[in-house]
Order: C-alpha cells, then sequence, then structure tokens
C-alpha cells in the first residue's frame, strides 16, 4: 500500500506537470497541440544523456527544458500564423518526428554511441543512492511536511473561494475531501518512506517540490496581466490584436513555456522509469494529457490535478477490481479498461460538458 | 505660415489605397483625411468598401498600394498591434466581446504599456504590478460608468446584448488612452433608445478631445454627429463635404437610391 501510494504520487506528479503544460497551452491559450509528448521526450533525453556525461541534475534539467521550449519555437514560428487546426496537424507530426528520431539515431550514451533503439539505462537518478543520516532525513520529513502543509492549506482556501452558489460549493467540497484524503495518506507513506529510507520516497519528494512550485508559478503568471492577454487570444485573437498585443508572441510565450514545462516531467518520468526508450514515448501520452485537462476543466490548473488525480486513481483500482468483476484474459482486460475510459469521457460530456470543475455559464456564452 | 495654421495637418491622412480580392477590387485608389479633434464619417451604399478601408487604415487587411500617413508618421508597413500602439484604435462592425472574460478585465486588458504583460516582470515584479492594476482598475471602472455598464463589471463579456457590446467596445478602445478611435456601424443592431444614448456619449468623448472616424448607415447619426463626411461607393471616392453638402450632393443621393 504504502509502496503504491508513493508509485501513485510520482506518476500523478509526473503528469500532473505534463497536463499543466498543456493546459497552459490550449486550457488558457487556445492553442492546439497534440504532440505534446514531443516536449516530454526531448526533456528526458536531454536531462539523461547530460546526467549520464557527468552534468549535475540542477543543469541538466533546465537543459531538457531549455531544449524543449526551443523546439516550441521551432513550431510555433513556422505554424502559429497559420490557423490553429493546421497547428494541430503539425504538432502531430512532431510528436512522432522525434520519437523517430531517437529510435533510428544514434545517441551518446556516456562515452559510447549507441543505437537510439536499444533505449538509455542506468542513468543517475536523482536521490537514489542516498544513504541519509538521521539528519537529513529529519530535513527531507520537513520539506514533505511543508509541501503537504502548503497544498492542504491552499485546498482548503479553495473550498472557501466557491461561496457563490451551492451547488459548486458542493462540488468543491467533495474534491477537495477527496483531495485532501489522498494528500494526507501520501504524506503519511510519504513520511514513513522516507524515514526507512527507500529511493523511491526521495524521487517523490522531488516530483512533488517540483510541481508545487511550477504550479504555485502558474497560478500567478495566469492571473496577471500576461496571462489575461493569453485568455483573450484564446476568446478572439483580433480583439488584442486591435488593442496593441503582439498575440504572435504572446502565442509563441505561451507554447514555449508549455513545452519547457513538459520537458521538466520528461525528466521526472525517466528518473520514475530508470530506463527509458523510445516506447515509452507513444503518441497515447499526449491523448493521456488531453483526458486529464479535459476531464478537470480546460483552463483550470486545479482541474488539470484533478484530472491526473482521477486518471490514475482509475488505473489503481481498475487493476484490482475489473479483473475480480470480469473473468477475461489480461489482454481483452486492457482493451476493456480503455473502453471504460471512453465511456466515462462520454457521460462526463453529456452530464458536465465543461469539465469536473468547469464552469457551466461558460458554453453557454455567445461568441 | 498663415495657411498652415488654417488647414493644420490631418491627424490621419490616407492616399492611393487599393485592395483587390481576386479580381474584384474592393478599394480602389480611395483616400480620406481625418482632422485632429473632429468627428469624420465614411459612408456609402452596401459592399461600397468602407470596412475594408478601415481594415487596410488599421493594417488588419495589407493594402497593395497607397500611402497612410498618421499622426506624422507613416504607418502602412506597421504590424495591427503596432497601429494600435501609436494610438489608432479600431472596433469591429460585429461587436467582438471577450466571452468567457469579465467586462472588467476586458477593460483591463486594453490598457496600454502595462508591467503585468510582460512575463520576466510577473516573475519578479508582483508588487508593483499589483499597484499598477489597483489604478487601471480605478480608471476602467470610471469607464464602465461612462458607458453605463459599472453595475456588469464582474458579469462575463459574453452575457452582455448587442447593444452593451458596442458600449464595451469603445469603453475598450478609449481605455488605450488612443489618438483616433475607428467606429464600424456604432449604431448597427442597437435598440433605437439606446442609439441616441451612444450618440451622446461619443460626441461627449468629443468634447473632451477624442477624434472619431465613424462608419454607419444611420443617417441621423450621421448628419447629428460629424464634421465632415466621405462618401464611398464601388472603392472610389464619390464625395466628401459637410454633412449638408453631402445630403444635397445629386451624385451621393444617385449611388444611394439609383439611377
Amino acid at each position: 500500500m504504502v509502496e503504491y501510494l508513493i508509485f501513485l504520487a510520482i506518476s500523478t506528479s509526473v503528469f500532473a506537470l505534463f497536463g499543466l503544460g498543456l493546459n497552459l497551452q490550449w486550457g488558457f491559450t487556445g492553442l492546439i497541440n497534440f504532440g505534446h509528448v514531443a516536449f516530454m521526450t526531448l526533456g528526458a533525453y536531454t536531462t539523461v544523456l547530460l546526467s549520464l556525461k557527468g552534468v549535475p541534475f540542477i543543469l541538466a534539467v533546465p537543459a531538457g527544458a531549455i531544449l524543449a521550449a526551443v523546439l516550441g519555437m521551432i513550431i510555433g514560428f513556422s505554424t502559429l500564423r497559420l490557423r490553429e487546426d493546421y497547428l494541430g496537424i503539425v504538432t502531430i507530426g512532431v510528436g512522432e518526428v522525434i520519437r523517430l528520431v531517437v529510435n533510428n539515431q544514434e545517441l551518446p550514451v556516456g562515452d559510447t554511441w549507441t543505437a537510439g533503439s536499444f533505449g538509455v539505462q542506468s542513468y543517475p537518478i536523482p536521490l537514489s543512492t542516498l544513504e541519509p543520516n538521521m539528519f537529513i532525513k529529519l530535513v527531507m520529513i520537513t520539506l514533505l511536511t511543508v509541501v503537504a502543509g502548503i497544498s492542504l492549506f491552499s485546498l482548503w482556501r479553495w473550498v472557501r473561494s466557491a461561496t457563490d452558489n451551492r451547488q459548486e460549493f458542493v462540488l468543491h467540497l467533495i474534491v477537495g475531501i477527496l483531495l485532501g484524503i489522498l494528500a494526507v495518506a501520501i504524506y503519511i507513506s510519504g513520511a514513513i518512506s522516507l524515514y526507512d529510507y527507500k529511493p523511491n520516497a526521495g524521487l517523490m519528494l522531488v516530483s512533488l517540490i517540483i510541481l508545487a512550485l511550477v504550479f504555485w508559478r502558474l497560478e500567478i503568471m495566469v492571473r496577471s496581466p500576461w496571462g489575461r492577454v493569453l485568455k483573450a487570444i484564446r476568446e478572439d485573437e483580433e480583439v488584442p490584436k486591435a488593442l496593441g498585443k503582439n498575440v504572435f508572441w504572446y502565442k509563441l510565450q505561451s507554447f514555449m513555456i508549455g513545452g519547457a514545462i513538459a520537458g521538466i516531467a520528461g525528466a521526472l518520468f525517466a528518473w520514475q522509469l530508470s530506463a527509458i526508450y523510445p516506447d515509452n514515448f507513444q503518441p497515447q501520452l499526449t491523448f493521456d494529457s488531453w483526458i486529464m485537462v479535459i476531464l478537470g476543466g480546460s483552463g483550470r490548473n486545479i482541474g488539470t490535478l484533478l484530472g491526473a488525480v482521477i486518471f490514475f486513481t482509475y488505473d489503481a483500482l481498475t487493476r484490482e477490481l475489473l479483473p475480480k468483476i470480469f473473468p477475461l484474459d489480461a489482454d481483452r482486460l486492457g482493451a476493456f479498461r480503455i473502453m471504460v475510459i471512453g465511456l466515462i469521457l462520454m457521460v462526463l460530456m453529456i452530464w458536465r460538458p465543461q469539465g469536473i470543475l468547469g464552469k457551466k455559464e461558460e458554453l453557454t456564452l455567445g461568441k | 505660415m498663415a495657411s498652415n495654421q488654417s488647414t493644420p495637418l490631418p491627424l490621419l491622412a490616407a492616399s492611393g489605397l487599393c485592395k483587390s480580392f481576386g479580381g474584384i477590387k474592393a478599394v480602389n485608389d480611395a483616400e480620406i483625411q481625418v482632422g485632429q479633434g473632429s468627428i469624420t464619417g465614411l459612408i456609402g451604399p452596401n459592399g461600397a468598401g468602407k470596412t475594408t478601408l478601415f481594415n487596410l487604415l488599421s493594417n488588419f487587411i495589407r493594402p497593395d498600394k497607397g500611402r497612410v500617413v498618421f499622426d506624422g508618421e507613416q504607418i502602412q508597413q506597421l504590424q495591427p498591434h503596432q497601429i494600435a500602439q501609436q494610438g489608432l484604435v479600431r472596433t469591429f462592425q460585429v461587436a467582438r466581446a471577450l466571452s468567457r472574460l469579465s467586462v472588467l478585465e476586458n477593460m483591463l486588458l486594453a490598457a496600454q504599456k502595462q508591467t503585468g504583460e510582460n512575463f520576466w516582470q510577473v516573475q519578479f515584479q508582483q508588487h508593483l504590478i499589483n499597484k499598477e492594476q489597483k489604478e487601471l482598475r480605478e480608471r476602467a471602472m470610471f469607464l464602465l460608468e461612462s458607458v453605463g455598464l459599472a453595475k456588469k463589471a464582474q458579469d462575463y463579456a459574453g452575457g452582455l446584448s448587442g447593444g452593451q457590446r458596442k458600449l464595451l467596445e469603445m469603453g475598450r478602445a478609449l481605455m488605450t488612452n488612443p489618438k483616433l478611435i475607428l467606429l464600424d456601424e456604432p449604431a448597427a443592431g442597437v435598440n433605437p433608445r439606446l442609439i441616441d444614448d451612444i450618440c451622446d456619449r461619443i460626441s461627449g468623448w468629443n468634447k473632451s478631445g477624442m477624434t472619431f472616424l465613424i462608419i454607419e448607415h444611420n443617417m441621423d447619426v450621421i448628419m447629428s454627429l460629424c464634421d465632415r463626411v466621405w462618401v464611398l461607393a464601388e472603392g472610389k471616392n464619390l464625395a466628401d463635404g459637410t454633412p449638408s453638402e453631402i445630403q444635397n450632393n445629386s451624385h451621393v443621393l444617385q449611388a444611394y437610391l439609383g439611377q
């Protein structure tokens, strides 16, 4: 259980981070990105290959993020002046191109060049070889406590902020309680595992801290005048253009920053996997992140977090429960689980087309 | 010297503007001038190229040929947002509200040179930005008061009626602190009682120094507001003069009423 909760916490934070990048691009700026996994791939490989060369994490991860942002800039320069559906098409292609390159190219793994299809293994992972003494353990547990405390406090504030109508308040309360219980459970498991130190717990702490930092900065950004320009572009880009905003440049920024966040998520993903192969970066990941963003409600960062939590909780529950209810073999069960996801999405789109935390009235507004 | 003072340079002067779409010459060698502090009208039958001319002036569509001088500078090579930054702000024929932003956010967006619009400033200058936004919010509320939308400030702009959207667009244009506002049919699709209201506000803003160029089909609006009227037909200049001159111009009557 403890082991599993830690796995869940890492997966959720990696994909929440990944989804937050997409949410900035799609939820706030209205840019269609069907190749989000490209940024993640670039971030993962850059970080891993650089750290095999002996570059410290503190430089390797930003390098991955910057390279992902540069990829965003290249895609952006070539397509952001076009209509949005063309951007969608190009991004699908780019996502595949990056994966095919790392599959077919020789990569500088350590001192030798290795075929990409063999993957990259035994790269350094932060805190994995750490043998902490009591002081370091306490520092890590304190850090975890701080992150958990801040999250619970923000959650409480968020629940309280929904006072306009009853229904919304009840929804926020339910979501708040569920997330709160999960946070506490993860906190306890994390604290235990940090105390009798397990490398996974260290990675979890790193992931949660990065997620918390990115979430915090994103919330500030989307509430700022900068974020207001992005939202204006999402609504109707002619208006900000007529009001003196450089629409192209803002779209490019959104695309690059969203890409950089996905690049950081890529580094964490690689650490979680502990060996990466091109096949780990299938287009499916892009669509998983779309599911998370839409499930929670596009244009709401906390919605993306919720989407990621639901996605992985669903994953965990059905892995355990479905085989007990339906006597199917493993292949069929796998397909069946995906079918159920589709069903849930359809029910959601009928029941709450705006996503779980979206606002209904936003859908009924005229252009 | 004396002649210079009696005919000062117009705030906006465009000449020789041409634009074809395929084989159709939407605007063909048109010219227009807008005097500083005036309300200038632009009229013409349907399909005369008025809105296209607006698009050429604000560079939303690039002219094939022609020269646009605004406030003493050539602007036809600038990007649309740069033209807006110079103080030439347009509105749209079908009012465009940013639906899922509040009315107040629509207004705040329009303010120019905001510190908080720069990514790095957002990271490091939160305090300064908050202070600036507070001032802008006061100014936005003042302008919303003057267009009669103050009570709607926190509502979604998408919930406004057609007439209210027109008012919001005007408020937004004023919020940019422009030198010249291009209004594309401010009275179209607006209920008649609100039209008088809109006219009063426009002439009020004009008295406090704002210059307007207005496309309008409603002749009462044009005749009551404008100092000078330009008539466009089939992409060409047909006439220009004071409203009463235009009313009695036989070419104009012919263009409007047919032969």
